[in-house]
């Protein structure tokens, strides 16, 4: 192998390079965020019997499930520019990012609560709990357990997914890096340590949601 | 004066559908060799102790922690830089088919390790060698176990198969990128890519649940 490292231009360029985690991170967590509370209106609104409502969550759900991430990225970067919206990368990317979350939470949140047996709200009316305390108390603690673990899975594809910023030039890790070697040509130094770093973030991430899973859960999951 | 930009005409299909021909061969290979390679890493695992599993879980979990881009780039440069290197349909294949060996390789453990322990005991108990066990029993019921996962897995391949775009394979995504750049029309071509991920997607993901409730019961 006739090819030299040369990882002097990573260590400089390091502060540059966390910024940029810092950005896949604060993208993914606000992606995760927005897509929970968006999840939370689908997943109402298609259990729900008002057929518009209904129809529009499906749609949604269907469109973000069965097409590339990519795809939304060009399509809120690109396709939106046809209507006069212009977004910035980090906009473009972040709200494909949500659109995807939502997708596939609506479906994690309405399997959890659908997993719930219904005799437990008879039960729990039959001991006189008012139904706010229903939910507090028995419907909402039993659907976290089930679905905190796909929300986890969910968190780091979106970490994983914010990658393809490079490719519509957001600065976020991926997109850092690759502004980096095309000053310094460090190619291969350059995308190690990106490689590295998410793998990094995302075992903090999974090791985060277990302890806090632990703490929530009491062990029992 | 004529326009820099040439608006989309027919002339264009054929080059779309290099594009769409382009997309299908990757994620056929990628699904085929990845689903081979991940039966036998995912068997492999269900077989070995927890030394092996550990080691073998660990080198497929630095495959699915980074970023499916990431490792394009990185696997293109680095067979560039040893001075070998590969067009962009073998260096994708090879990159999205380990990637998909990764998921796969789990799908199939949980399939395997599945088949109870007493069903296994029982075969052999018939006088059924250990690879007899394997082939009559442990293949066909922990096989049909993982379908609907399987499915999951494959059609997310399919989604993914559009990023090896960024190591300069000319499949759907990049097809449609470039006439976008040329006719200036974002909206028509991407609605048209996507709507051709959605009707490969949708009928399988819908057949995958399916599946999956027929055999919950």
């Amino acid at each position: 192998m006739e090819y030299e490292f040369h990882w002097n231009i990573v260590f400089q360029k390091m502060p540059e390079l966390l910024s940029g985690a810092f950005v896949t991170l604060h993208v993914s967590v606000l992606a995760m965020l927005l897509g929970i509370v968006i999840a939370i209106l689908l997943a109402i609104a298609k259990m729900n019997n008002s057929k518009p409502f209904c129809y529009v969550a499906t749609v949604w759900v269907e469109i973000a499930r069965n097409t590339p991430a990519l795809f939304q990225i060009y399509m809120a970067y690109f396709g939106l520019g046809a209507f006069g919206i212009h977004l910035s990368p980090y906009v473009a990317v972040l709200s494909a990012l949500v659109f995807i979350n939502a997708g596939y939470l609506t479906e994690t949140f309405r399997g959890g609560f659908q997993s719930i047996p219904s005799t437990q709200y008879s039960a729990s009316k039959s001991l006189g709990m008012t139904s706010i305390q229903t939910y507090r108390y028995i419907i909402l603690p039993q659907m976290l357990r089930r679905i905190y673990h796909p929300m986890t899975n969910q968190f780091v594809w979106s970490i994983l997914m914010s990658s393809l910023g490079i490719l519509v030039g957001m600065s976020e890790l991926s997109g850092t890096t690759q502004r980096l070697q095309s000053l310094s040509f460090r190619t291969l130094e350059f995308f190690i340590v990106a490689a590295v770093m998410y793998f990094i973030i995302t075992k903090l991430v999974l090791f985060g949601a277990s302890l806090l899973s632990r703490r929530l859960f009491k062990g029992e999951i | 004066m004529n326009s820099l930009f040439t608006p989309l005409s027919w002339d264009d299909t054929g080059y779309i559908l290099t594009g769409v021909w382009n997309t299908i061969t990757i994620s056929v290979v990628a699904i085929v060799a990845g689903t081979l390679l991940g039966m036998i890493v995912g068997f492999a695992r269900a077989e070995s102790n927890k030394t092996v599993n550990f080691l073998f879980g660990s080198v497929l979990d630095i495959l699915r922690s980074v970023p499916l881009i990431i490792q394009l780039i990185l696997f293109s440069t680095f067979v560039g830089a040893i001075g070998h290197p590969m067009n962009p349909f073998v260096a994708g294949s090879i990159v999205l088919s380990l990637y998909t060996m990764a998921f796969m390789s789990e799908v199939f453990r949980g399939g395997f390790e599945s088949v109870s322990k007493s069903m296994q005991t029982a075969a052999r108990s018939l006088g059924m060698t250990y690879w007899q066990t394997i082939y009559h029993i442990r293949f066909p019921i922990g096989l049909r176990a993982v379908l609907p996962s399987w499915m999951g897995v494959a059609l997310s391949v399919i989604k993914d198969s559009a990023l090896v775009s960024v190591i300069g394979y000319m499949e759907l995504l990049r097809t449609s990128e470039q006439l976008i750049s040329r006719t200036q029309q974002p909206l028509e071509i991407l609605i048209g890519v996507g709507l051709f991920y959605f009707i490969i997607s949708y009928p399988l993901s819908h057949y995958g649940r399916y599946l999956e409730r027929k055999m919950a019961i």
